[in-house]
């Protein structure tokens, strides 16, 4: 079962989402420990494999640490469905063939414990506990291509941007 | 339709005449930086791969420094792992202990950073060497790993906005207090996916260090890159600072280039800023909020640990004491030995600060100056977000090097104008 954490929140940043002073490891393993942990110190008690993290505006504002992306999904996060993302994080998720969704009406439609089911082809997350669909733009082409990859490395390995 | 300077410098990277915000591109890079706390990660990805090739050993330059010297045994690894990969590939430009600094005072400093250029490193302030009509992104350890390999990144080009700086600076009022300006008007992310261009008579005024300051920051209004058009001033410290490569290309926006937004400001308007708790858009003048008590003060960072913010602090600080822990940490070995040799570090020591090695440290919460549950810390770094210097519940005050010398000597939050 997909279970959805929401935090109504904007602007949700790198040093909540895994704090500076666990950057001195790049292991995924280690970091999951601490993910989310300035902003909510139950999140990896609660969150099982397969959930989905649902926020505000500029979800992974501030630094480039690609450990936010390792941190959420070594927690066994699915996917991070928010209003905006900040750049660096939209990127470094594209990059490491992390699908995350943006959706303007997402956290206003689904609450705290929701269960979601999300269907990325079409772009359709389903709220199953409110039996409300929410639609959601796919990805555009090129990351799309990179996602389907694996990310990036596997995707210039295979000498599709040449 | 005319073209800007960042679509100019992309479109010549990309190898087109002409590129258009949206536009995809890949890009051919100049400049590539590699840190400790991101840099080994994509070694990493690239070995278990089976790739172990840089794509130019002159265009890599290596430096550690977010915790350098090393401080716990887990930072140990990372810089052993960066040395180690460092040393196979023969990097030319490779900064070890005792040479290395904050990497983004440190490649300017060092002679890294040309106009015209397209530079990226796996640091959200990369965007600083914008200030020298260079374009300039931070990147994850995963472009990094690309970046390393193929020389070569996906962008897409971004639009811009422009920010005229009218007027001139008043006393006791620095570039620094300019961005938090910006930055309080239009949000953290005001400019997201963007490119924030500065032009405007203020900036005739600014050095290429008090520049760098507002570059630095494009990041914290979420934006991809910030620059600044050359000028003489860019020329002069290039003048003085390019060492191997001296050539290189200067572009201009053009007049009818397109802008999404015109931000204009009156720079002789604008106070000391203090940003309070949790965001660097929550920008006040220092009047509205001077007298709150302080624990610490830190003067350092990419943003403000330059030879020419320590030079402001030391002319506050000099004569009196400060009357609350104060951390100063020039940002390179160079900025520390020219303190010293210009007496700055007796005026330090008399006043009772410490001074640290070049180092990003504290500002991210690392060593050197973390903070306890409770604390306050008036800081000249960049970001103040939860947790960000140590405890999640404390805070951090973003100033000017001025206003936080000023804070350090009343052990609150003082307006420098008062020390003038």
């Amino acid at each position: 079962m997909t279970k959805a954490h929401v935090y109504k929140r904007d602007h949700i940043n790198t040093d909540e989402i895994i704090p500076a002073r666990y950057l001195n490891t790049d292991s995924e393993a280690e970091l999951a420990e601490h993910c989310l942990e300035d902003l909510d110190k139950n999140f990896v008690k609660k969150v099982k494999s397969g959930d989905v993290i649902v926020a505000g505006e500029d979800f992974g504002c501030g630094s480039s640490r690609e450990h936010a992306i390792w941190a959420i999904r070594g927690a066994g996060v699915q996917t991070v469905i928010a209003k905006t993302f900040a750049r660096i994080f939209y990127r470094n998720a594209i990059n490491n063939g992390f699908y995350v969704i943006e959706s303007p009406d997402a956290l206003e439609k689904i609450k705290d414990g929701d269960k979601v089911e999300i269907d990325y082809k079409a772009g359709l997350i389903k709220n199953e506990t409110a039996g409300i669909d929410i639609k959601f733009n796919p990805l555009p082409d090129f990351a799309l291509e990179i996602i389907n990859d694996g990310g990036l490395l596997e995707h210039i390995t295979k000498g599709t941007t040449d | 339709m005319g073209m800007t300077i960042t679509e100019k410098i992309m479109a010549r990277a990309a190898g087109e005449g002409k590129v258009l915000p949206g536009e995809l591109i890949d890009a051919k890079l100049d400049v590539v930086l590699f840190i400790d706390v991101t840099g080994p990660a994509a070694v990493s990805m690239l070995e278990a791969r089976g790739i172990d090739k840089v794509f130019d050993r002159e265009k890599i330059v290596v430096t550690p420094d977010h915790f350098q010297p090393a401080k716990d045994i887990k930072s140990a690894e990372l810089h052993k792992r960066l040395d180690v990969w460092a040393r196979r590939h023969n990097i030319k430009y490779y900064y070890k202990l005792g040479r290395a600094g904050v990497c983004h005072a440190l490649l300017p400093e060092q002679g890294h950073i040309r106009p015209g250029e397209v530079i990226i490193g796996p640091d959200s302030h990369t965007c600083t060497y914008g200030a020298f009509a260079a374009f300039s992104t931070g990147v994850g350890s995963t472009d990094l790993a690309a970046a390393i390999a193929t020389g070569k990144l996906w962008f897409r080009v971004p639009e811009s906005i422009k920010f005229v700086l009218n007027g001139k600076l008043g006393p006791g009022v620095y570039s620094k207090d300019v961005i938090l300006t910006v930055i309080g008007r239009i949000g953290v992310d005001g400019a997201l996916y963007k490119a924030m261009e500065f032009v405007g008579p203020a900036l005739s005024d600014m050095s290429m260090e008090a520049r760098m300051t507002m570059t630095n920051m494009a990041i914290e209004a979420g934006a991809k890159n910030g620059i600044i058009g050359f000028d003489k001033v860019t020329k002069k410290y290039l003048d003085e600072h390019l060492k191997d490569k001296k050539d290189y290309k200067v572009f201009d926006s053009d007049k009818d280039a397109e802008y999404v937004r015109v931000e204009e400001f009156n720079c002789s308007k604008i106070e000391p800023m203090v940003a309070l708790p949790h965001l660097p858009s929550n920008a006040v003048p220092v009047t509205e909020c001077a007298g709150k008590k302080m624990d610490q003060a830190y003067i350092g960072s990419c943003t403000n640990g330059r030879i020419e913010d320590l030079r402001i602090a030391a002319k506050i600080l000099e004569g009196k004491e400060v009357t609350i822990r104060t951390i100063i940490v020039p940002a390179t070995p160079t900025i520390w030995k020219q303190a010293k040799d210009e007496g700055l570090f007796d005026i330090f020591y008399d006043a009772g600060c410490v001074i640290s090695a070049p180092t990003c440290g504290a500002c991210l919460g690392g060593f050197m100056g973390v903070l306890a549950e409770g604390e306050k810390c008036v800081s000249t770094t960049n970001r103040n977000f939860v947790g960000r210097m140590g405890h999640p519940k404390s805070e951090v005050y973003l100033a000017s090097p001025a206003t936080a010398a000023a804070s350090a000597v009343n052990g609150e939050i003082t307006d420098p104008r008062n020390y003038l």
